[in-house]
Formats: structure tokens, C-alpha cells, sequence
């Protein structure tokens, strides 16, 4: 939390230019010395000298240190010039107001220098921070990866290298079965291509939605009949009202999303388990709910299974943990929001909301 | 001479071409090969092939530009292959004159189906307009349709979008296109009635509107009406 703090001070720094930085530290420190002169009656040019200071300090939190320096050289010489007597000339009268004098800029330098060096090793820190936290996710990556891709790999290479130099030992049930498996390795292998793209797709950071009028019904009949071919063992119901009205929406990052959602469904509840998809449109949300009759989520594990590359603590099948990033991903890039809960009588449900616009012409005159 | 159909692969994928000539010799088609747009040209001008299978992403020219100059000339089916889903890509594809699409990886079944129903589209007209498939029967002279011997009563909008269909079966009819057909070119941005016409016509031929069999969605790209083979 506190490198956080930090962060934003550092981006709040880097954004002011540096004119700007020297412009803001004289302007502060004459306002400061202005409001000093007109009270002057008040309080003695001592203290006068204890509020420059403070300014000072204050600006070294804020600003770069060559600004801060400049601003400690200028309202020294204003201190000199406007308050310690005699005024309106840089001399000093007594020993004492000139060890003052010294000590007052000798303050302000080390307190500028060492509130640098402070930010310099703080934002090492936080490098070094960031830096590890960068790699523990390239290994994580490299892990889920590498065991992602190449279980299938090694299927299609096994198989494969069974079909060519044992042939003649192999009966066709064998042959059949090799063949199966390579069929289904290149179908996994495909589906985490296809999650890494979209992945990269989100890193780039410029996906733009494409918006068009979007059957919803048409939309997840298409969705579910695409990961029945997959020979799925689950039951899939679907619950959306014949009057639900067209939304405007990019369909394909919709249509990757739902996929994901039941894909995931499908892989992780158990066998000849019932999934439900409900569409509903609630004024002009489109809401988007996938239910599963399984075991649900650990609770103290809901908030992270958005987070790329996370996997449950238990869990039994593959999987990169990039599926349901990918459904956040693209929800929030539609503008939408997604949440994760568990059913009281079991199963796990997942809620997608986009707020868009909605057409009911759906009840246009035919003619 | 033998009386098989031709098949001229562009492709600089070497994979993807043993593939595709395993596949289509297998099937019984006659396969001619090239890796690169300017072989693919010169060997279609020197022998017309009855359909080309063209990769859009080939090394020495867009597979896009091979397309439009074979569409100067060549009248046959051209079938693309495309690495990713871009559905840009396809539109374009299938506007600038190809007949069909497949996204690689693709199955060959999906591959075969789409060579066998381009093929069709090219055999000799009939003069009596009349198509069955499967329980439906298309009268195009009469105007009349008629599912499970029971006639289909549609709308002006509905018959003009389907008999669009019925000519083009098997082919993908990109969004843009039908609304320009249907409703003219300044309806070109108006999906929704074309959403809202697919919906009504699904609910009058198929059997269930929700899992269509004669017209089905390209997801992005269009629809197709299918024939149920």
C-alpha cells in the first residue's frame, strides 16, 4: 500500500514538467514570503525563516531536486533581502543572523538532498519489487505453459510415432484410439492458441468493441451448439424470453466470453452434470448468467479466479488460468462487469452484465 | 480424359499443401499445386482448374490481390483459406469474388463439403427452378414453398430474402450484401432487419428456429443456406 503511495507521488512528479516544477516552487515560495511581509508586524523574521523552511520541505516531497534546490537559493536570498535586518539589502547585521543565514540554507539542502535519495532508494525498491513479481509471472506462465502445451504435444508425437513404427503389432481398435487422441491433443492445443492470442489481444491494449445489433437467442444457441460438438457429457439448458430485444454489442468478444464461461463449466463440473444459461435484459443491461450444479468455487479463492494465470488450489485438469481472465478481460472491455458466486444448493454462477443499447424492432410490421 | 474435377491449390505452407492433396486425391479430384501467387496465376491462366483453393497470406502477394486479378478472368469457385478468424479479411475475400471461406485448422469433412457445394453451384442451370431439400420444396417460378408437402406462407421481404438464399445455396451471403439485395444500398448499416427477417423466416422452415439446419449463422460474416445432403 505504501509503494502504491509512492507510485502515484512518482507519476504525480513525472507528469508536472519541469518549467513547470521551477515556475510552481518560486510561485510558492513568494506567496508564502508575500503573506510573511504583510504579517511582519506580527511575527519576527526568526520564525519567518522556520516557515520558508517548511515550505521548502514540503516542495522537496512534491517536486524534482533541481527545482527544490532553486527554490531553497531564492528564498534564502528573500529571507536575507526582505526580513533579517537591515532590509532590502542582502547584508546581515549581527554574527548571529549570518550562522542563521547559513544554517537556514544548509537545512534546506540536506533536507532536499536526503528526501531525494529517500524517493531514489524507494523507487528502487519498488522496482525490485515489481521486477520479481514480473518474473514469479513469466514462471507461472512458463510453467502453466509449457505443461499446457506440451501434454499434447507429446500425445500427438506418441501416437504418431506408434502409428509409423509399430503398425503392424497395432489392432485397429488401437489405431482408432491413437488417431482419437491425436484428434483430441490438436483440439486442445488449438483452444490454447487460440486463449494466448486473445490474451496477447487484451495485453496490446487496443481492442476496440465493434459494435452491431446482436440476436442474443442466435448468439447462444450458435455458442452452445459449438461446444456440444466437443462432445461434452453435461446437459445444457437455455432460459432466454422469445421477446428479449436485440442488443448492440461486439458479438465476437460476447461470443468468446460465453464460450469460455461454459467451456469452463463443462471442463470442471462433473460428468452428465446440468449447466444453465440464462439471457435476460433488465432496462438497458444485458444480463448473462452460466450456472453449474457442481461443487462450486473455495470461497476464500472467488476473488482470484479472474486473475490471469490463476488455478484453483485443487484443481485436476489442465488449463492455463487464462480462460476466465479472458472473460473479465473482454466484459470490461465491453464496458461490462462479470461476478462469481456460489449457489446456496451447490454449483457455481457466474453474472454478466453490459450495460448497451437495446432495439426491440424485433416487433417491426412484417410487410 | 478423365472427367474428374480439377483442384488447384495456392498454398506456401508445404504441410498444408501434402494435406490438401492427400485429402482431395483421395476424394477423387485432381490436384495441381503452387507455393506461390505468381505460379498459382500462370498456372491457372495455362489450365483453368474447375475450383482454386487460395491462402490469403501467401509470401509474394496478397492472397486479396491474386483474387481480384483472378476475377478478371476466371469464373470458376474460388475457395479461401484463412489463418485467423479476421472477419474483415473474409468479408473482403468474399466480396472481391470468392465463393466461400474455411479458417484454418478446419476439418476436411467441412473442407470436402464446401468443394462439393461449390462445384454444384456451377453445374448448368436448370430452366425449371425447382429445389428440394430436405423437407422443403422451392417452386422459384411460382414463388411458392412448401415444407412437408404444407405451403409456407411468406411475407414479399421474406420470399425476396429467401429466394436470395435458395439461388445461392451453399454459399455465404455476407451481411452487407443481403441488405443491399433485400432492402437496396442505403440499408447497408441496418442489421437489424436482417436479424429480425432471419428470425421470422427460421420460425417458418425449420424446425426448430433456435438450432437451424437450412439456414445457419457465419458468425460475423453472414449466412448460409445449406443443403441437407
Amino acid at each position: 500500500m505504501h509503494l502504491k503511495a509512492q507510485k502515484v507521488m512518482e507519476l504525480f512528479i513525472n507528469r508536472i514538467s519541469k518549467t513547470k516544477q521551477y515556475i510552481l516552487s518560486a510561485l510558492f515560495i513568494c506567496i508564502v514570503s508575500l503573506v510573511c511581509y504583510l504579517s511582519s508586524s506580527f511575527i519576527s523574521y526568526r520564525i519567518v525563516g522556520f516557515l520558508l523552511l517548511i515550505t521548502v520541505s514540503l516542495l522537496a516531497v512534491l517536486f524534482d531536486i533541481l527545482p527544490v534546490l532553486f527554490a531553497a537559493t531564492l528564498s534564502a536570498i528573500i529571507w536575507d533581502f526582505f526580513f533579517i535586518p537591515p532590509h532590502f539589502t542582502l547584508h546581515v547585521n549581527t554574527t548571529e543572523d549570518l550562522i542563521m543565514l547559513l544554517m537556514y540554507f544548509l537545512i534546506a539542502l540536506v533536507n532536499t538532498v536526503l528526501t531525494f535519495k529517500i524517493r531514489q532508494i524507494e523507487k528502487i525498491a519498488r522496482d525490485k519489487e515489481e521486477r520479481e513479481h514480473t518474473v514469479k509471472l513469466y514462471n507461472t506462465l512458463i510453467n502453466s505453459l509449457s505443461h499446457e502445451l506440451r501434454t499434447p504435444i507429446a500425445a500427438i508425437i506418441g501416437a504418431t510415432d506408434n502409428l509409423q513404427s509399430n503398425n503392424s503389432k497395432l489392432t485397429p481398435q488401437n489405431r482408432n484410439d491413437l488417431l482419437g487422441e491425436i484428434s483430441k491433443a490438436s483440439f486442445r492445443l488449438n483452444q490454447q492458441v487460440e486463449n494466448l492470442l486473445n490474451m496477447s489481444r487484451l495485453e496490446s491494449g487496443f481492442i476496440q468493441p465493434k459494435k452491431d445489433w446482436c440476436d442474443i437467442t442466435e448468439l447462444v444457441y450458435d455458442v452452445v451448439k459449438r461446444i456440444e460438438e466437443n462432445n461434452i457429457t453435461q446437459r445444457i439448458f437455455i432460459n432466454i424470453n422469445p421477446n428479449i430485444p436485440f442488443f448492440k454489442i461486439d458479438k465476437g468478444m460476447l461470443e468468446q466470453v460465453l464460450y469460455n464461461l461454459i467451456n469452463n463449466a463443462a471442463q470442471y463440473s462433473n460428468e452428465h452434470s446440468n449447466i444453465n444459461i440464462n439471457a435476460a435484459c433488465h432496462a438497458d443491461v444485458l444480463q448473462l448468467i452460466v450456472e453449474d450444479d457442481g461443487r462450486g468455487f473455495p470461497a476464500e479463492e472467488i476473488k482470484n479466479v479472474f486473475d490471469k494465470f490463476y488455478r484453483l488450489k485443487n484443481s485436476r485438469t489442465g488449463g492455463t488460468g487464462l480462460g476466465l481472465s479472458i472473460v473479465k478481460g473482454f466484459t470490461e472491455a465491453m464496458n461490462g462487469s462479470i461476478r462469481l458466486e456460489n449457489i446456496s444448493t451447490g454449483g457455481a454462477r457466474f453474472t454478466v452484465e453490459i450495460v448497451t443499447e437495446t432495439n426491440y424492432i424485433k416487433n417491426l410490421k412484417n410487410e | 480424359m478423365s472427367n474428374k474435377a480439377e483442384i488447384l491449390v495456392i498454398d506456401d505452407e508445404a504441410a498444408m499443401r501434402k494435406l490438401l492433396e492427400i485429402t482431395l486425391q483421395s476424394n477423387d479430384y485432381n490436384v495441381t499445386e503452387a507455393a506461390t501467387a505468381k505460379n498459382g496465376m500462370i498456372m491457372a491462366a495455362n489450365h483453368p482448374p474447375d475450383l482454386i483453393i487460395l491462402d490469403i497470406g501467401l509470401p509474394d502477394a496478397s492472397g486479396h490481390e491474386v483474387l481480384k486479378e483472378l476475377r478478371q478472368w476466371y469464373t470458376n469457385p474460388v475457395i479461401i483459406l484463412s489463418v485467423q478468424k479476421d472477419e474483415e479479411a473474409i468479408i473482403k475475400a468474399l466480396d472481391n469474388g470468392a465463393n466461400d471461406y474455411l479458417v484454418k485448422p478446419f476439418r476436411t469433412g467441412e473442407l470436402l463439403a464446401r468443394i462439393r457445394s461449390a462445384l454444384r453451384a456451377t453445374l448448368p442451370e436448370d430452366n425449371n427452378p425447382v429445389i428440394n431439400n430436405g423437407d422443403l420444396h422451392i417452386d422459384l417460378q411460382n414463388r411458392a414453398v412448401k415444407k412437408n408437402g404444407e405451403p409456407v406462407k411468406l411475407t414479399a421481404t421474406e420470399y425476396t430474402l429467401f429466394a436470395l438464399f435458395v439461388k445461392n445455396e451453399g454459399k455465404v451471403l455476407t451481411h452487407q450484401y443481403l441488405l443491399r439485395e433485400v432492402w437496396g444500398p442505403g440499408y447497408i448499416n441496418q442489421s437489424q432487419y436482417l436479424r429480425v427477417f432471419i428470425a421470422q423466416l427460421r420460425k417458418k422452415i425449420e424446425h426448430d428456429a433456435n438450432r437451424p439446419e437450412y439456414i445457419t449463422t457465419e458468425s460475423g460474416v453472414g449466412y448460409r443456406f445449406v443443403a441437407k445432403e
